[in-house]
Order: C-alpha cells, then structure tokens, then sequence
C-alpha cells in the first residue's frame, strides 16, 4: 500500500510538544556563548531630519559595552529592490534622515537584555520633524518627497501598461461598473518576531543563526550587503515560528547583527520585541485599485480594466514585485476577451511592505471577484451563475490569459458547484430571502468567490540529497525551508514510498548554508511542486543507482532487478527466496546517495470556490462568520492532514483581512496598531470551524501531479467572505464596503444607502 | 531580590532582579525555554503556565510574584521529560495536528490543560471562547478546538457538527479592531 495521500501525524511534534521547538531566540549553542544582547533604538516619527545623536548618557550605563549610530557604521545604504529607484537606499542605522517609525537609529550592545531596554531609552536623538506623507494619492503628488534626491516618490514604471487601451475598450458593453476599492495593509504578524544571532569565527567566517524563509538567498543578500564573499558567510536556521512571506529573504538586522558582532568580537543576539516587529517587519497588501468591469445584460463579461497604485512604504522591498502577480492573474478564472491592468508603485513614511500569504495574487482575486459581484449585482443575476457563465472551460487547458499566464489545468466551475452543493446553495438563498421579507434584524449574507492562483511561481528550481546510511536510516537534505508546513514528514513520506524505508528512519534537514550550498526555500507555496518532486526524484534515481550496484553483487542484470519496498532490499523480480541485499548492506559497501535537482520551468495554477455565510445585525453592523465551506484543487493530496492544516491556517488569514484586520497610521504617520493589543488577530472566538470540499485536478508540469496549496485558503475565502458581507446588505442599497468589515463600516454603510434612498 | 519557586516540581531558588518576568525566569534562569513570548501585551499567550493550577500568562507576571508558589511549563506534563506524550492534550494536537510552527503551542497546550481542568464538559463554543486569550497564526484554531476536544474525550466531529447548526453565534462580542483615524 502507497503511503503517500494517507494521514500521517507529524514527526516534528513529539519534540514540538515536549520540550518546545528551538527557536533563534532559544538557542543554547556554544558559539553565542557570551553573546551580547543588541537593543535597536527605533524612530518615535515618521519623516524627520536627525540634528545629532548623544550616545554619552547610554554608554555609562550599566552593562552597556558599546553604542554605535550610523556615523559608526560602514555598511553602505543598500537597495533592497533591484528594480526600485536607484536613490531609494535604505542605511542600516540612519544617518541624517529617517522615513518611518521604527527605523533604526541606534544599536546598544549590552551584557543583559533588561540593560539594553534601560540604555536604550538614555540615547538621546534631536529630530527637526518633517511632513509625513502616508496616503499612497498624496505621495503621488509628489509634494512631500522621502527621498529628495529622487526627484520623485514613484518606485518603479516596470508594471505601467506599455500603452492605453482605446476609448473603445468598453464601447460594446451594455452595462460598464467601475469604483475604486482598497486592499487594505495588513500585518504578518508570525507569533515568532524577527530574530538574529552572529559569531565570526577564527577562520574569520560569520555565522548567523536566524528566522527566515529561505537561507541561501538570505545568505546572498548579507553577504551583498556586507560586501563579503557568500562562501564566508554560514546561516543557519533553527526552527521557525511563522513567516507567512515576511520572512522570506534577510532583514536588513541580521547583517547589522553580524556587522556589531565583528566590530565587538563577541557573538551577539538580537531578539526583537512584537512592538518594533509591528513596525520594523514588513507588511503586506497595501493596494489602491480601481475595477471596471463591462459586458452585457444576459451576464457574458466582455472586458475588464484593474489600475493599481500599491504602497512599497519608505524603504522598497519585494512588494515593489507584487502587482506583478496581481496583474498576471488579473482576469481570475474567468475567459474575458479584453483585459487590461496598469500599477504604480509609490513610497510613504510607512513600514516597507512585503509579501504576505498570497503576495499579490489576493490582491488580484479580491479585485475580480469584487467586480463580479458589482456586475451580477447591476445586472440582477446571482453570482454564483455569473460566474459559471464565464469562467474557462476545462476543455480550453492549457489556456493562456490576457493577463499573460499558462493555466495549467482546471474545472473552475465544477468547483463552484461542488462548494454550492455542499453549502447548500439554494437553500441558504431561500433562508436569506424569508429573513429580508420579515425584515430581520439578522440578516444572511452569501458569498461565492471563484479562484485561480499561481504557485511556483519564482524559483522553478530545487534540489534534494537522499542518502541511506549502513544502518538503515536515511537523510534528506531540501533546499525548501518549512516553518510550520510539515517538510520533514512530507519529505519523509516521498523518500519512503521509494525506497521502501519506514517514515521513522528518515531524517530531513534544511537550512543550514554550509550543508545545503543551494535552495530557494520556502514561499509562494512552492515546496511541494519543487522541492518534493526533487525529493521523489532523488530517491527514485537512489533505487536506480542501488541496483546497478546490486547487480555485481547478486550476478544479475539490472533489468532483473527490482526494490522490493516491504524489505527496502534490492531482489530478483520473481525469484522469491533467491539473494538479495539490502540497501543499507550496499551503502555499507559503498556510499548511497544521490543529489537531485529539479526544474520545474514552469509554475502550476492551483483553483478553487469558496462559500461564506454570514449574519449581519443591520441595527448594529455587527458581522459574524457562521459557516465557510472551501474547496480547493491543489492536484493530488500528499497528506491530507497537512493539506487540510494549510487551508485552515489560510482559511482564517483570509477571514481576518475580510473582517478585523488592518494596519492603521495617521496622517503624521504615527503607526495605531503597533502591539497585538490594537491590532486585530482573531482567536478562536472570532472564528467557525471550516467545512472542507476536495476535488483534485492534477498538473501536467510535474510527474507527480502536485499543486501548492500553502497561500490557497487566504485567496479564496478573503473575496467570499466579503462578498457575503456586502450580499447581507445589499437589499438596503448597499453595493461596496472596504475591508476590514468591522461593524462602524457595515453600519455606516448601511445608514449612508438608507440617506441616498431616501433623498 | 531572592525567589523560590517549585517548576515542574523541582524546587527554584535565584537572585533576581525585582521586575524579572516570570517568563523571563523560566528561560534565563532556568534554561527552560519551552515557554515563548509573542507580544507585549498579555495579548497572545504564548507564555501561558499554571501558577498553582491556574494558567497565567508568564509574561504578565513578575517572577517574584510566584515566590513560593508551583509553576508547571509544558516541559513539566506527563511524559515530556522523556521526549514522550504522555498527557492527553499533547497526545491529542499531535493527533488532531493542532500545531503547524509550534510558537503558540506550549502556551496553548497549558491553556487547554487548565480549560479542561475547570470544565470536562467542554463544547466547541466553550473550547473557542476558554482559548480566546491564546493567538495561533497558523492552524486557524480548526485543529487546536478538535484537538481539546479530543483530549477532554469528545467526539471533534460530532461537537463541530453540533455547532454548525446551532444558530447560536460563533464569536465573542466586542473586539479590538485596530479601527483608527483615517
């Protein structure tokens, strides 16, 4: 029996649930020994100029054994996105400006943490304040500029249309709807903040242990910044507490830690607290958008237009890259015969944004499915038979969009019907229509998202190492860097269903630069259709090799030859009883292992349909999920219990964007949700448990059929859930409400349609 | 300021400084590091321990606070010096996959020891609002409910069922937001 799509518990968990995983903060490695703690001294404004900093008053106090300022430090100010203007460097202890709240000024290295808390607040800074400039129309302006060299505010013109579309673009559409709607910033927020720890040794290498989704690159990036050779830099990673696209790559603090670390010659940590996290780490989303949407009375959409403004904050990151993807999957999974999409991307006095779960592409579906509400709603058609009426027909696979995307393969609407069916679709419909002609007060909302995304879709390649050891065992080396996703039993898994070899016996190690030179790591759901199908392909390739060595050994062609999986023995095929040997007793002989590395070339397009249900007190806009029920087709299922973890975690990212989540800053750029005591993480209280519907669709990119399915739950349910909120009230007038959907907007909304209707 | 608190069962004795957190105690000066910090706030839980049965968020406690009195850490449950699950609720979220990244979990697996401690007769809704002071990131709870169902020896599929249709409302009334000026 096959192992792989069978529920296998976690083999991470017994250490997990014992003695903790090991986080960069727990670390009790010899290397650190003696460490000294690094306090950051952030930015209390936005935008200002720095006058002069006096470090006298912290460098007397207790434990501190140094303080230094930008003036000390030599790292030069680095781009940290290839493509953002050239003049929007970022220092990494700012020297005579700073653009957001938060960005390090100060660095107080001291024996014990509490000291550097204490000194921290003695350095003292002189800011001659500047105006801020936070809202993304504003900072187009370009009256208030964060980086006057720049000459402007505008990051980049690499996702600006390369022409506009004639201004008959919508001219043969009966009905055209179009209103600007705001993917609002939210946090990450990964219960884990951002951690980092350096010792340089006598060989004159630095180690950095840190908190990252990726190390290789993270390594690359460091050693770019600190102007190093890569070979001289190791990371290694301990466990990781959440990432959710944060922390993909380095922060700029991890090469401030080893810079410290050598100027002091001492090992140092830094371990930052949920404050600078909700402030320094970076934030997602962040997108201004304006849909129009055209096509005719009997539901046939004919064209569809998404401008972009997106806000890379005040130091431009990887979300200058993102609308990127949000214009790529624009047109959703729907076969619209003109779309066209344009975005900008400008810097304000905020933190830089990121990616976060889903990373441009949720952007894109809230957007279409957005749209599609309008439109079904202007037309007078139900949404769920809308968007059956124009998604693409499995029989159009391999489908090219306008938005220039190869889908690989997809039932979109057998997908919406499944999650209907299992919602009971007309049914909630009825209910719904019983409660407005009572005119309740709770009223039901339903709504439909239909999805397509794009996973995969950076780094195509990856590598795995298989190795079995004379006793039996086995190591996996990935290239992929889990931090919550279950690598080191869905590796396990693949390499046992080859070889023969129990899941218990197999050890996965990753992110560790020097054990594993190469790798791109663990982001936009990649690692299954990446690293897996390299794991499987390596142990694959280790059968193959074991039985040409075999075949000297037991005087047998290779051809002869098979593994036969309940002994992870090589035997002859049908020959029960004659000789064989072991794939440990060969790698006795000689060592066993193979190096894989795999390109996928191309990204794979996993889909699906969400229905959300909601109840809205009309008198007081209050929202509640009752029930969601998600469909998602990632391809074949490794192990559902993974598979189902994954769409539950993202399930609710998606609900908690829709309805409570949103980074906030004023108009001086004074960030309002800098602790989780005012930003909006729903506990278990907030949330329904989740109704899952499978279905399982396979990609033709790969041998083994997988899709990845880590961003998918947040993509669907984010648009189906705020569909539903708005269809709870769409009777009173109500056509669009920005998340997140908290009861101040409903009621509001509610109370600005009643004053419109009744003028 | 000197402190005696018994972990885990084992009698503690350090000098500390008068605002050691509790949390901080457990890490540094005893080296156990199961016990995480996630916030400032007393809003996440991660640091959760029993202090005389009851749980209490470590982070929010000063160490001298618990002088004289018995603390237990996830490392100090059934089996865990061992490496091995021995208590039901860390049986049950490897069973139910009730963690993925596993920085809220030894916070929310002494949550749940205490909630089911004070009421066995747990139902979703009761799971749901009795670990609304523990925030979990990955799992979005679906896993974290079952599996404390699971423990306090109920049947997950049948309570979620039963909730489902109840028409009873799912979520706690009144929430920050994170609402600000526009």
């Amino acid at each position: 029996m096959s192992i792989l799509g069978t529920r296998v518990v976690r083999t991470e968990d017994p250490v997990f649930l014992t003695r903790g995983a090991t986080y960069t903060d727990d670390l009790t490695d010899e290397r650190l020994t003696g460490a000294l703690h690094v306090t950051l001294v952030r930015s209390p404004l936005a935008h200002a100029t720095i006058n002069s900093i006096d470090v006298e008053e912290a460098r007397n106090a207790p434990g501190v054994v140094a303080v230094f300022t930008g003036a000390d430090c030599d790292i030069a100010p680095a781009l940290l996105f290839p493509a953002a203007n050239k003049a929007m460097l970022r220092p990494f202890l700012a020297t005579d400006r700073v653009r957001y709240v938060g960005e390090a000024v100060a660095a107080v290295l001291t024996e014990e943490a509490y000291q550097g808390e204490d000194a921290a607040d003695l350095v003292d800074v002189d800011y001659e304040p500047l105006d801020a400039v936070v809202d993304m129309k504003e900072a187009l302006k370009d009256e208030v500029l964060l980086f006057p060299e720049a000459g402007t505010n505008s990051v980049t013109a690499m996702h600006l249309a390369k022409e506009e579309p004639g201004d008959d673009f919508f001219a043969d559409c009966e009905v055209v709807v179009s209103r600007e709607i705001v993917n609002q910033r939210v946090a990450a927020a990964p219960l884990e903040t951002r951690a980092a720890s350096a010792y340089w040794g006598e060989d004159g290498r630095c180690t950095i242990f840190c908190s990252t989704q990726n190390a290789q690159s993270a390594r690359d990036e460091v050693a770019g910044w600190l102007g190093m050779d890569a070979k001289d830099l190791r990371l290694i990673l301990p466990d990781v507490g959440g990432g959710f696209g944060a922390k993909i790559g380095a922060d700029p603090e991890f090469a401030l830690v080893a810079w410290l670390s050598k100027k002091v010659g001492r090992p140092v940590r830094w371990n930052e607290s949920r404050s600078e996290n909700m402030t320094g780490m970076v934030q997602g989303r962040a997108q201004l958008q304006t849909i129009t949407i055209g096509g005719d009375r009997d539901g046939t959409v004919k064209a569809y237009r998404l401008d972009v403004v997106a806000d890379a904050g005040a130091y431009p990151r990887l979300g200058v890259a993102l609308p990127m993807f949000t214009r790529m999957m624009a047109p959703g999974t729907y076969d619209i015969p003109k779309v066209w999409s344009t975005a900008q991307v400008v810097a304000t006095n905020t933190t830089s944004t990121a990616a976060y779960r889903g990373a441009g592409r949720p952007e894109a579906t809230q957007a279409i499915e957005r749209a599609m509400d309008l439109f079904a709603d202007e037309i007078g058609m139900d949404p769920a038979e809308l968007r059956k009426k124009n998604v693409i027909k499995p029989e159009q696979f391999p489908f090219t969009t306008k938005g220039g995307a190869e889908y690989d393969s997809g039932e979109y609407a057998k997908a919406i019907d499944l999650a209907c069916q299992a919602a009971d679709y007309e049914g909630l419909r009825a209910e719904q229509a019983r409660r407005r002609e009572r005119g309740d007060a709770l009223q039901l909302g339903i709504g439909v998202s239909s999805y397509v995304e794009i996973t995969g879709g950076g780094a195509f390649v990856e590598n795995a190492t298989v190795q079995v050891h004379p006793d039996g065992t086995v190591t996996v080396l990935t290239g992929t860097s889990p931090h919550g996703q279950g690598h080191a039993t869905a590796w396990a898994m693949l390499a046992s269903e080859e070889l023969g070899i129990p899941v218990e016996k197999i050890t996965v190690k990753h992110g560790d630069t020097d054990l594993i030179p190469t790798g791109a790591g663990t982001m936009g759901s990649r690692s299954l259709q990446t690293g897996g199908v390299a794991v499987h392909n390596a142990a694959v390739e280790l059968v193959e090799l074991a039985k040409q060595r075999a075949a000297d050994v037991l005087e047998a062609s290779v051809g002869d030859l098979e593994l036969d999986k309940a002994t992870g023995s090589i035997v002859v095929k049908g020959a029960p009883g004659a000789k064989s040997v072991s794939l440990a007793d060969l790698a006795g002989t000689e060592e066993l292992k193979v190096f894989h590395e795999w390109d996928a070339k191309k990204p794979t397009f996993p889909f699906g349909a969400h229905v959300a249900v909601v109840e809205v007190d009309v008198e007081s806009g209050k929202a509640t999920v009752e029930r969601i029920w998600a469909l998602d087709d990632a391809g074949p299922i490794l192990n559902p219990l993974i598979f189902d973890g994954q769409r539950h975690g993202g399930i609710a990212q998606g609900i908690a964007q829709a309805m409570l989540e949103e980074v906030v800053f004023d108009s001086e750029g004074q960030p309002l949700t800098a602790t989780f005591a005012d930003y909006g993480i729903p506990s278990a209280a907030e949330l329904p448990s989740f109704d899952l519907v499978n279905m399982e669709t396979p990609t033709t990119i790969n041998s083994m059929g997988f899709k990845g399915v880590g961003e998918a739950g947040t993509i669907g349910s984010c648009p189906a859930v705020h569909n539903a909120v708005i269809d709870a009230v769409s009777h009173l007038g109500v056509s669009h409400i920005d998340m997140p959907l908290t009861p101040v907007r409903v009621w509001t909304a509610i109370h600005e349609a009643q004053k419109e209707s009744a003028k | 300021m000197k402190v005696e608190i018994t972990v885990n069962g084992e009698h503690t004795s350090h000098d500390v400084e008068p605002r050691t957190l509790l949390a901080h105690y457990l890490r540094e000066n005893l080296g156990l590091k199961a016990t995480n910090i996630g916030c400032d706030t007393t809003s996440c839980g991660a640091c959760t321990v029993l202090v005389d049965g009851e749980a209490v968020k470590s982070c929010t406690v000063l160490a001298v606070q618990a002088d004289q009195q018995s603390v237990t850490t996830m490392e100090g449950l059934e089996g865990a010096a061992q490496g091995e699950l021995g208590h039901p609720v860390t049986r049950a979220f490897r069973q139910e996959h009730g963690l993925q990244c596993g920085f809220c979990t030894p916070g929310m697996v002494m949550a749940a020891v205490s909630l089911i401690d004070e009421n066995p007769d747990l139902t979703e809704k009761d799971v749901r609002e009795g670990l609304e002071g523990n925030l979990c990131r990955c799992t979005g709870y679906h896993n974290i409910v079952r599996a404390v169902l699971v423990a306090a020896g109920k049947d997950p599929d049948a309570a979620q069922a039963a909730e489902a249709v109840s028409g009873e409302r799912t979520t706690a009334p009144g929430f920050s937001t994170g609402e600000g000026d526009k």
